[in-house]
């Protein structure tokens, strides 16, 4: 799902990971991107140019340009911003008291009879006792197809064949519901242009009769701009509750569902993911707008890293790799906090392009690895652990058999912890001579 | 790159913008504004040219207009005969085999109209005094073959139909066996609405195809995709698969009495250079218009609704 925006939003990020720090005319070019990948995604274009300037001038009043690593944060308020857009909560349906009416409506072939099989199986599912409504007069076929969804879900359907009046059915429909104790209508009705005036009135004729407590507006993921002017209308004439984004199991951008939200302003309730009636699920604004970025996973990343990483004690770390002094006992922290974040699998597979990484390296071999080595470290006495010259041929014998491992391997784990320290050395000076030239930032725990 | 070409490639770029300068100012074109670009721009993108397309265009735009000279001519009608252009090479007529009958299939993503669009085409065929026949060979949608079969009998069209969940590829056969049987001109089978993305329904339909071919050699000879004016971008990425799994003949746009522009074509056509055979204004039989690039041109830039 939205794949080609995702690779897109990627590129940016990486890009904006990449820099140590943003200035103001490269948040900017990087917002450039991101409109364009927005437009790609069939974000209604003036809803993208406003999402961008909101973006914008959020980053430089937080003074993003400042932080040490304004990439990450830039994504964080990116992120925030389209999940606020879309809507912060789950919104579920309204449908308090004995007996209400649902209506959906749309234009032509965007799901709404599909979604009507869908919701009742929902409320069925829920304990509640749901009619289907024949309300397409138009479609040919329009009512066998309700008919059969109802056979399937072993649900009853009114249908009225013949019938071209959709208020007549709406009348009869409740009074069949009140009759046969069925608490809940969902009216399907026929697709029509929100331009086509009569169309709509017929719409609003039958709202008056069944004054449904929801109106829902089911809208294709695939729709492109015009979804603005679609909404828009269907809100005006009949004033919906909200929509039903379908077809995401498709690889469509889905950026009319932004669109859908910034002007109309009620909540996505549910989404269609395929053509089956258990295809059907509760709308998150949160996964869908990390869906959208498809760096989704890198947001719940950063927030983790945020999280589980205690600021003062990276910033400490940090201090004592650039000095030269981390120790032994300073790794297993560092091993420990990485591990608290979770699996190395899930770590991984959440950056950008990690997945492909997956594929490629065997990372339970390193998790395997990792686990190994916090053993071995937590085999050692502190002593040994701040000074790792003390370890000699029987102390080693020790670790490694209280660890359950070949002293060649605690062997191997201490030369590369020396050759870490080495380096870190290095780059600690080359980083303050760096530093004194006003240059690089320093190195970040994670910092890829 | 040594300094010396650095320069010279330098002052190339200078050269040129120069005699573009020039250019323009001995044939008195005035030069674009801001605004002027950036309402153009809206208006591409608001037609679902994408994002790619509407910089091609707008570049194309501006050389033309500052080159053409005279009055300072529309911006716009510039961009209108640009669009008209790209999509000018089209050949809206259906193929037709070399003899016996025309199949046809009717394929695309779930709910832009195929269909009807089947129907439609096969009432086109009536009107010319030939004889069409339509194959159900969606069986998977609930009442799919119930809706064919009433435009079959609203039409007057004979509609061969299986049972549901039935292999479509052999309803497609017994089809031809139909078509053939009744002497019939063309054969127009509606298949079931599928995502592109999903390649066991892209199997089916090629295996749909690969039947019929057998059946009938170089059937189906016409195979078009129907795309919803509606749609975004999306229908340039249903085009690229949809050609790959079957090679299309031809598009069909349909919704366009909507406001949709369906300005998506204008991108797919530079791709994959399919010809945009008709367009669906409407839901009853004879709202199927063949393509005109020109008038789809100045609708792109209309107002409506
Ligand atoms: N306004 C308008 N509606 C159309 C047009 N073509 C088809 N429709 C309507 O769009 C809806 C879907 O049309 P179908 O022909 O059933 O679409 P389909 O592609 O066969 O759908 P599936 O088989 O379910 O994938 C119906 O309500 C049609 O009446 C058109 O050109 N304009
Ligand atoms: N892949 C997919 N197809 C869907 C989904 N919802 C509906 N459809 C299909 O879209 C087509 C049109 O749906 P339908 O419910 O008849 O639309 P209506 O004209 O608005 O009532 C049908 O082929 C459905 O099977 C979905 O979420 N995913
Ligand atoms: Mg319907
Ligand atoms: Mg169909």
């Amino acid at each position: 799902m939205f794949d080609s925006l995702s690779s897109k939003l990627q590129n940016v990020f990486r890009n904006l990971r990449g820099l140590g720090r943003i200035s103001e005319s490269n948040v900017a070019d990087s917002l450039r991107d991101v409109r364009m990948a927005l437009l790609d995604a069939d974000v209604n274009f003036k809803v993208a140019r406003d999402f961008v300037e909101r973006v914008k001038a959020k980053a430089i009043g937080q003074q993003v340009i400042q932080s040490i690593q304004p990439g990450q944060q830039i994504i964080k308020l990116i992120h925030d911003e389209l999940v606020e857009l879309l809507g912060a909560e789950n919104a579920g349906l309204d449908l308090a008291g004995a007996s209400v009416s649902l209506m959906m409506v749309g234009l032509h072939g965007s799901g709404k009879t599909t979604s009507s099989g869908k919701l009742a199986r929902l409320l069925q599912k829920q304990g509640r006792a749901p009619l289907l409504v024949a309300a397409d007069v138009y479609r040919p076929a329009a009512m066998d197809q309700l008919e059969t969804l109802g056979k399937q879900l072993d649900l009853p359907v009114f249908v009225k064949r013949g019938e071209t009046d959709v208020v007549r059915i709406g009348r009869e429909a409740l009074a069949f519901a009140e009759a046969n104790q069925r608490n809940v209508l969902i009216f399907d009705t026929a697709g029509r242009l929100q331009i086509d005036e009569p169309l709509v009135q017929e719409l609003v004729r039958l709202r008056e009769v069944v004054q449904p407590r929801e109106i829902l507006l089911v809208l294709d993921a695939a729709t492109g701009q015009e979804a603005v002017n679609v909404a828009t209308h269907f809100d005006q004439a009949l004033h919906i509750t909200g929509a039903i984004l379908t077809k995401l199991d498709g690889d469509a951008r889905g950026g009319a569902a932004l669109s859908f939200k910034s002007v109309v302003g009620k909540p996505i309730k549910f989404m269609g993911v395929g053509e089956k009636l258990e295809d059907f699920e509760p709308f998150h604004p949160e996964r869908m707008a990390q869906r959208i970025l498809g760096m989704g996973d890198v947001v719940s990343l950063v927030e983790k890293a945020a999280e589980t990483v205690d600021a003062e004690e990276a910033k400490r770390l940090e201090e004592k790799m650039r000095k030269g002094q981390f120790t032994l006992e300073d790794f297993l922290a560092q091993l420990r906090q990485m591990r608290s974040m979770g699996p190395l699998e899930n770590l991984v597979g959440m950056l950008p392009g990690g997945g492909d990484m997956l594929k490629n390296a065997d990372l339970s071999k390193s998790e395997k690895e990792f686990r190994r080595m916090e053993g071995l470290i937590c085999a050692m006495t502190p002593l040994e652990r701040r000074n790792p010259q003390i370890m000699n041929a029987r102390r080693r014998l020790r670790i490694a058999t209280g660890s359950g491992v070949k002293v060649s391997e605690l062997n191997n784990l201490l030369q590369r912890f020396g050759q870490m320290q080495q380096m870190m050395k290095k780059m600690g000076k080359f980083q303050k001579m760096l530093g004194r030239m006003g240059g690089a930032p320093p190195p970040g725990l994670f910092r890829r | 790159m040594g300094l010396f070409q650095k320069l010279k490639a330098g002052l190339q770029k200078t050269h040129s913008k120069l005699v573009h300068e020039i250019k323009r100012i001995v044939t008195g074109s005035p030069r674009l504004t801001g605004t002027t670009l950036a309402e153009l721009e809206a208006a591409l993108i608001g037609a679902d040219l994408g994002f790619a397309m509407t910089t091609q265009i707008v570049a194309a735009v501006k050389h033309a207009y500052e080159t053409q000279g005279g009055a300072g001519p529309d911006v716009f009608a510039i961009a209108e005969a640009e669009v008209a252009r790209s999509l000018a090479a089209n050949e809206p007529a259906l193929k037709r085999a070399a003899n016996g009958v025309t199949v046809v299939s009717v394929v695309g993503v779930n709910g832009t109209g195929k269909t009807t669009t089947c129907a439609k085409l096969a009432h086109l065929i009536q009107d010319r005094g030939e004889t069409a026949v339509l194959a159900a060979c969606d069986t998977f949608r609930a009442a799919a073959i119930e809706q064919l079969q009433l435009w079959g009998e609203r039409l007057g069209v004979p509609v061969v139909a299986g049972a549901y969940h039935a292999d479509p590829a052999a309803v497609a056969h017994d089809a031809i066996t139909a078509a053939h049987s009744r002497g019939a001109q063309f054969l127009f089978v509606d298949t079931a609405g599928r995502l592109h993305t999903k390649s066991n329904l892209m199997k089916e339909l090629q295996k749909v195809h690969r039947v019929m071919g057998k059946k009938l050699p170089g059937a189906p000879h016409e195979v078009l995709l129907v795309l919803d004016a509606t749609t975004g971008m999306n229908a340039i990425n249903q085009a690229r698969e949809f050609h790959k799994a079957v090679t299309l003949t031809g598009l069909v746009v349909t919704k366009l009495d909507g406001t949709s522009k369906a300005g998506m074509v204008v991108a797919i056509q530079k791709e994959l250079g399919l010809p945009i055979k008709f367009i669906g204004v409407g839901e009853q039989p004879d709202d199927l218009q063949p393509f005109d690039a020109g008038q789809f041109a100045t609708a792109l830039f209309s107002e409506k609704g």
